[in-house]
């Protein structure tokens, strides 16, 4: 009896020794999925207001796919938070899906790593041609004169939301378009006594930071980087723009205080929706959550992001960045099937379907000519998107720019709210020590 | 049943079958069999991944060699160069978090254990409802860190959090303050720390003080000892080799917390509540600089190494001297 148990034991740890070296070298292995190509892996972002309402989106439209090209999709929404870690991750196992959503500011920095698939003329031409994009949206899809890794499948921009009671009852007839008009508007809207303010800000959320930053910084005249993809952070213009933003909750006090700890856009949401804040500054599909907050589309406006008039020296009419999602086709995996999969989402009907269910902007020439995005609130975002947004800085350290950069601005806030006024020089050393930050061996 | 030594049990005659004897472990050979698929899982999961940290921090490991990571550019000691140089932001930066790591760490073993020797000592002695007690002061060891601490974000939440809403009803503050920003989120992290690990030392020293003969109480009792004399005379030598071990423990899981400044703060940390897990993290997957990352790593794992070492040294010699 004890032989035999001794002979199973000795089965087992050979059975077992050979299951972990078998699990090792497919750990380590990073070549082609090669299994069933009729079945795809597809991570998408989070769009919706849930994970589990983007999936629920999602899985008609994939049955969709399935049915026309017997290409099965297995699904998976990424929130936000863990979405690059584990692109990041995906890229160095080698064990990634076929198809991935990625912010499209990251763009530049994700092509540098080399996983996706190119899209060159001929790639493009599978998905449709690159010409059917909107020419803004595809100007955020990788560093110039690069061959892109991504093509825009879901577009955003800036835009100013505002409580149309809260208007009428301060004596407002229409939204603010320059930014003294605006920061008039919100003082007349603040009353801390009553516990109402001008706007609430999304100031614990470093990507926030860095979004105004890039954008004040363009009406300035600033720039983040240099032609040759130098940083040259701390300049006066920046430094400017940076003092323009933080002043909301500093000198002018007129963001609600608890915006230095929102983390999210969806805390400053609740802040709108409850008529904390009578105006809040957010992206397009910022209206999906409004409605899940419960206030009505008529309750609100929106207006384009209040520009510098006058426009400082050397200053661009800029108001968003080109905000959005990209898609794109890992390396050595199913790029048959990942393309088809790119081409579907990006066809005008998927467009027309998905970007009204996520509340995005098309990125398609079809899809944006199409009735359901003709509504006055979508066609200011459009427009915007179209005229008066800027690319992120297309440079492979782009990601470490927003860390960098968007920390910098949240420390900025939160000495603010703590009751530390933040001085111009203290602006200049911050963004110095950031731009030191991006030095290392990278 | 007792075998009498020296004679051997009588062993019935089994008629050889022919069959070939199955091959058995010496007993040399049988530990190390047994052993075995520890050590196996010990190697995949603990020293391969610590080889692979400290092969990557002599490269330099980019995005742009992400995807063949194992062509990543020998940087020699670049990595440890830019860590180390205080001249620098990274630098200061790295300093500046082990510093905020130390304090977390004094703080949260020093308070927890205070809690943890207090509670012992009275749950030691025969209160009502004392199981009770027991189970109750466990509750925050047997949550799971991530549903604690998301608990503990609410409660500190500037408009909306329990703590605000306290203390202003109570007048004992203002209620506007915030808690999560600033230099508070350090004394919130804390706060949370210990909250989280002081069961743990309650349960380590009940079971030290359980050890404790009664007999050697009894005694001094009769020697005239009071209390506070029994404890510091008695209790704490008696518990030093608990305590070396829990401290060391403490010290070790406090000094690596990720957990909960991760999910307090959301990706968000503070500066104040910057550990140095987060800045490694942060070093690593945010800023995309894996070499840097693995260098901060490596130069923490052989700090620790010493720390540890120099503990136990002291510590051992003192229990040899006592």
């Amino acid at each position: 009896m004890r032989f035999r148990t001794f002979g199973k034991f000795r089965k087992f740890t050979a059975t077992l020794a050979a299951v972990l070296v078998a699990a090792g070298l497919a750990a380590c292995s990073s070549g082609p999925s090669g299994g069933d190509p009729m079945t795809i892996t597809y991570w998408a972002s989070n769009q919706g207001p849930t994970v589990q309402r983007d999936k629920e989106i999602l899985t008609p439209e994939l049955e969709a796919f399935t049915r026309q090209t017997g290409i099965k999709v297995n699904l998976e929404v990424i929130d936000w938070q863990h979405l690059l870690d584990r692109i990041t991750t995906a890229t160095t196992s080698g064990d990634g899906p076929d198809v991935v959503n990625i912010g499209n500011t990251w763009s530049a920095s994700l092509q540098a790593t080399g996983a996706f698939v190119d899209f060159d003329d001929a790639t493009l031409a599978k998905v449709g041609g690159g010409d059917k994009f909107l020419a803004t949206s595809m100007s955020s899809t990788g560093a110039a004169g690069i061959t892109p890794t991504s093509v825009p499948i879901y577009g955003l921009s800036y835009g100013l939301f505002y409580n149309k009671k809260a208007f009428e009852a301060a004596g407002i007839t229409s939204p603010p378009a320059s930014w003294s008009d605006f920061l008039a508007a919100a003082k007349k809207l603040t009353d801390p006594a009553a516990g109402t303010y001008g706007i609430s800000l999304a100031g614990a959320s470093y990507t926030e930071g860095a979004h105004f930053a890039f954008i004040l910084g363009k009406q300035h005249g600033g720039s983040f980087f240099d032609a040759s993809g130098r940083p040259t952070f701390a300049t006066p213009q920046n430094v400017a723009a940076i003092e323009q933003y933080i002043a909301l909750l500093g000198t002018e006090k007129v963001a609600v205080p608890s915006s230095a700890e929102h983390a999210r856009t969806a805390d400053a949401v609740a802040d709108f929706t409850s008529g904390k804040a009578a105006m809040m500054i957010a992206q397009t599909n910022t209206t999906a959550a409004i409605a899940a907050g419960g206030m009505a589309e008529g309750d609100y406006g929106v207006a384009p992001m209040p520009i510098n008039d006058p426009l400082p020296a050397g200053g661009e009419r800029v108001n968003s960045h080109v905000a959005g999602i990209n898609i794109a086709a890992f390396k050595d995996k199913n790029t048959d099937g990942a393309l088809k999969l790119i081409e579907f989402l990006t066809s005008p009907a998927e467009q027309v379907k998905l970007n009204q269910e996520f509340g995005s902007l098309p990125v398609t020439k079809d899809a944006a000519a199409d009735p359901a995005f003709q509504g006055a609130k979508t066609k200011i975002f459009l427009e915007e998107l179209a005229t008066t947004s800027a690319p992120m800085p297309m440079v492979p350290n782009e990601s470490q720019f927003e860390t960098t950069v968007g920390s910098a601005v949240k420390e900025m806030l939160a000495q603010i709210a703590g009751g530390k006024p933040v001085t111009q020089a203290e602006v200049q050393a911050a963004l110095a020590g950031a731009q030191q930050k991006l030095g290392g061996t990278g | 049943m007792v075998t009498p030594v020296g004679t051997r049990p009588a062993v019935p005659a089994v008629p050889r079958t022919g069959r070939r004897r199955g091959w058995s472990p010496s007993r040399r050979v049988l530990p190390y069999l047994l052993i075995g698929p520890a050590l196996l899982f010990e190697l995949l999961v603990h020293v391969i991944p610590m080889l692979t940290g400290v092969s990557i921090s002599f490269l330099q490991l980019n995005q742009f060699y992400l995807r063949r990571w194992l062509q990543a550019p020998f940087a020699g000691l670049a990595n440890y160069r830019i860590a180390f140089d205080l001249q620098s932001e990274i630098g200061l930066d790295l300093l500046r978090s082990v510093g905020i790591t130390l304090a977390y760490s004094a703080v949260v073993v020093s308070v927890s254990w205070l809690f943890g020797i207090f509670g012992a000592t009275l749950l030691q002695s025969s209160v009502r409802g004392r199981s009770l007690l027991r189970t109750f002061f466990l509750i925050p060891y047997a949550l799971p860190v991530f549903t604690a601490v998301i608990v503990w974000k609410f409660m500190l939440d500037h408009d909306s959090g329990l703590v605000n809403h306290v203390l202003a009803g109570t007048g004992l503050g203002d209620g506007n303050t915030f808690w999560l920003l600033g230099d508070n989120a350090f004394i919130s992290m804390a706060l949370i720390g210990i909250w989280r690990l002081w069961p743990f030392a309650l349960l380590t020293l009940m079971a030290g003080l359980q050890s404790i003969p009664t007999e050697v109480y009894e005694a001094a009792e009769v020697d005239g000892a009071n209390r506070w004399q029994q404890f510091t005379g008695l209790t704490l030598p008696m518990l030093r080799p608990v305590n070396q071990v829990l401290v060391l423990v403490l010290f070790l899981w406090t000094f690596n917390d990720f957990n909960v400044p991760f999910t307090l703060f959301a990706g968000s940390t503070p500066a104040s509540a910057d550990l140095v897990s987060v800045h490694v993290y942060q070093s690593s997957f945010i800023t995309w600089n894996f070499g840097l990352g693995s260098a901060m790593s490596v130069t923490l794992l052989v700090f620790l190494l010493v720390v540890t070492s120099l503990y136990i040294a002291v510590t051992s010699r003192r229990a040899r001297n006592a």
